[in-house]
């Protein structure tokens, strides 16, 4: 393992962000108040309270939720796609590194990026309702390991991605729909029982499910199956990463 | 001297089914410059994108300093650098540390002192802080070997490493494999210009439709490659070369009423003024002269005939 190789990586990709990073620092507080105007105060007002929280609060999770998994999903396809697409790809190929360092150097600085923006996120949610987290050591390991595995997922689909529509097809026409109907912004009680079961085929229900625990102590499903659901996605998406490195697919052929 | 890189039957086909490579034997000794040329499509970069891990062979072994480039490619790897034929550089990084991003990507611990020293000699010093995208191409072409020196490679690749750069560059380029080869780097070149090879390469390989035609000590290639041609055109046909010429190196031409001499452009005495005079000597009437040099791309066909003979 060269841990010079996942430094330079990761180092090289943070200052990717770091020149942009008043962008990166001020979307996610834009969007954030946007999602408190419109949702916490206009709808807010008329459901009052959500598992016995105040909507605004309720909708904290979720929000954190939505922003982080499309977030790693982006930076982590876009890391990985645009050597391929200027070409600078030729580099890594030829370095004297294995793509586990490649893999950890790309994911580890989408996650970071993402986590940035996930706690930015929070803080800026504080300012507007009255956050109160239950457990502080499972939301931070829900928070981690959604960034993580969800940069993984990215970095898949910039590996397969062959140009920048099919970049931006499967965050659009999957992840997006299943992060909103995973119950960002409503508990699965909420909807009508035939609902409640197709729901409950959604992966994302899940992890949503099992960051609001953290921080209300509620949940539409058992904790233990949200953390089973969320280091399967994890484990299924290294399955597929160490395949794509073992038969060089969409890279060295 | 020992073998730096050694090169069995080596064969890649495209996914989309072209054989690029058609069975490559190559065997490259520590400290020599070797120039791979070959007309457009002839497998020059694939050559050395498979040597480099780039692209995945389809049969055949590569060994870099004796490892394996696929059993223990961290060993074959750590020695090669390549400077690629595109340009290819994330345009809103700085010079400087593009540079040292290689060198941490091939595990080397930092060392400013030595990326100052591979700045300087590239005149790229001045530009460290600029952001690739405000440099030049020449600079940028000089950005790609800086990164390849970066991890002090002791197997040096140069796809085409002066194609759209000025006069003035191309010494300087050439000054700088001159600087490496002294530090005992081995360095594979390909290029489309003979000058280029010529004014620096030990050895000259050829490389046409995916197979190596020959690899050859430069001087003994140069020979070949400074023929050039003289016809003379006579006013009567001929059966034969007059027993007055027969000194001469000369054959008749297909049309039976001109004789061509064969000479070395490179050699100190050509010959020519006195083939002339014996000609007129020997009673012989000239219509016309003509000589020809053969362009790169006759010179690679005849070599390829030469050498299936
Ligand atoms: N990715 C690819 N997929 C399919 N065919 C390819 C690919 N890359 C190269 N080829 C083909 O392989 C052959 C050799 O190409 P290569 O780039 O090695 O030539 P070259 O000798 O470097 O030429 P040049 O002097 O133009 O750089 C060409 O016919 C080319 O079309
Ligand atoms: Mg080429």
């Amino acid at each position: 393992m060269s841990f010079s190789a996942i430094r330079a990586i990761y180092v090289f990709e943070m200052a990717r962000f770091f020149r942009t990073l008043m962008q990166s620092f001020i979307s996610p507080v834009i969007s954030t108040s946007l999602y408190f105007v419109v949702f916490g105060a206009a709808i807010g007002s008329r459901i009052q309270e959500a598992d016995g929280v105040s909507y605004g609060a309720f909708i904290v999770p979720g929000l954190i939720m939505l922003s982080v998994i499309t977030q790693s999903i982006s930076n982590a396809s876009f890391g990985i796609y645009f050597p391929k697409f200027i070409g600078t790809i030729y580099e890594l190929l030829s370095a004297p590194v294995s793509f586990i360092e490649i893999v950890i150097g790309y994911v580890g600085a989408a996650a970071t990026k993402s986590l940035f923006i996930g706690v930015v996120i929070l803080a800026t949610s504080a300012l507007f309702v009255d956050l109160q987290i239950a457990h502080p050591f499972w939301m931070v390991l829900f928070l981690v390991l959604t960034c993580l595995s969800f940069a993984l997922m990215g970095f898949i689909i910039g590996i397969w991605a062959r140009n920048f529509e099919q970049l931006q097809l499967v965050p659009l026409l999957i992840v997006t729909p299943l992060v909103f109907l995973g119950g960002s912004f409503y508990s699965i009680s909420m909807l009508p029982p035939v609902w409640q079961i197709i729901t409950k085929l959604n992966p994302v229900v899940y992890l949503i499910s099992g960051f609001r625990w953290s921080f209300y102590d509620t949940a539409d499903v058992p904790i233990a199956v949200s953390l089973f659901a969320i280091l399967a996605f994890t484990a299924i998406c290294i399955a597929v990463i160490g395949w794509i490195f073992k038969t060089g697919w969409r890279i060295r052929n | 001297m020992s073998e730096i890189l050694k090169v069995t039957g080596l064969r890649k086909s495209y996914a989309s089914g072209f054989e690029a490579l058609k069975g490559v034997d190559l065997s490259v000794t520590s400290g020599e410059i070797l120039a791979l040329l070959g007309p457009n499509g002839a497998g020059k970069t694939t050559l050395i994108s498979t040597v480099c891990g780039i692209t995945s062979s389809t049969g055949g072994r590569v060994e870099i300093g004796g490892h394996d480039i696929e059993t223990d490619f961290r060993a074959a790897r750590r020695l090669v650098g390549l400077v690629p034929q595109e340009i290819s550089l994330e345009p809103f990084e700085t010079v400087i540390n593009t540079v040292r991003f290689s060198r941490g990507l091939f595990g080397k611990p930092k060392n400013e002192a030595y990326i100052e020293k591979i700045l300087r000699d590239l005149s790229l010093w001045d530009k460290r802080k600029n952001r690739i995208m405000e440099l030049s191409g020449g600079m940028k072409r000089r950005v790609l070997i800086a990164k390849a020196l970066s991890h002090e490679p002791r197997l040096l690749f140069l796809d085409e490493p002066t194609a759209g750069v000025d006069v003035e560059l191309r010494k300087d380029m050439w000054n700088v494999v001159a600087e490496l080869k002294k530090q005992g780097v081995t360095i594979i070149l390909t290029t489309h210009y003979i000058e280029e090879a010529e004014a620096i390469a030990d050895r000259i390989g050829v490389i046409s439709k995916g197979q190596l035609m020959l690899v050859e000590e430069k001087q003994h290639l140069m020979k070949r490659l400074g023929q050039k041609k003289l016809t003379v055109e006579l006013q009567s046909p001929l059966a034969e070369v007059p027993a007055a010429l027969s000194k001469y190196d000369l054959v008749v031409g297909a049309d039976g009423a001109s004789l061509v001499y064969s000479y070395d452009t490179r050699a100190e005495r050509t010959g020519i003024t006195a083939l002339l005079a014996d000609i007129s000597a020997a009673g012989l009437v000239l219509k016309d002269l003509q000589t020809d040099q053969s362009s790169l791309e006759d010179i690679f066909v005849t070599l390829v005939k030469e050498d299936a003979a």
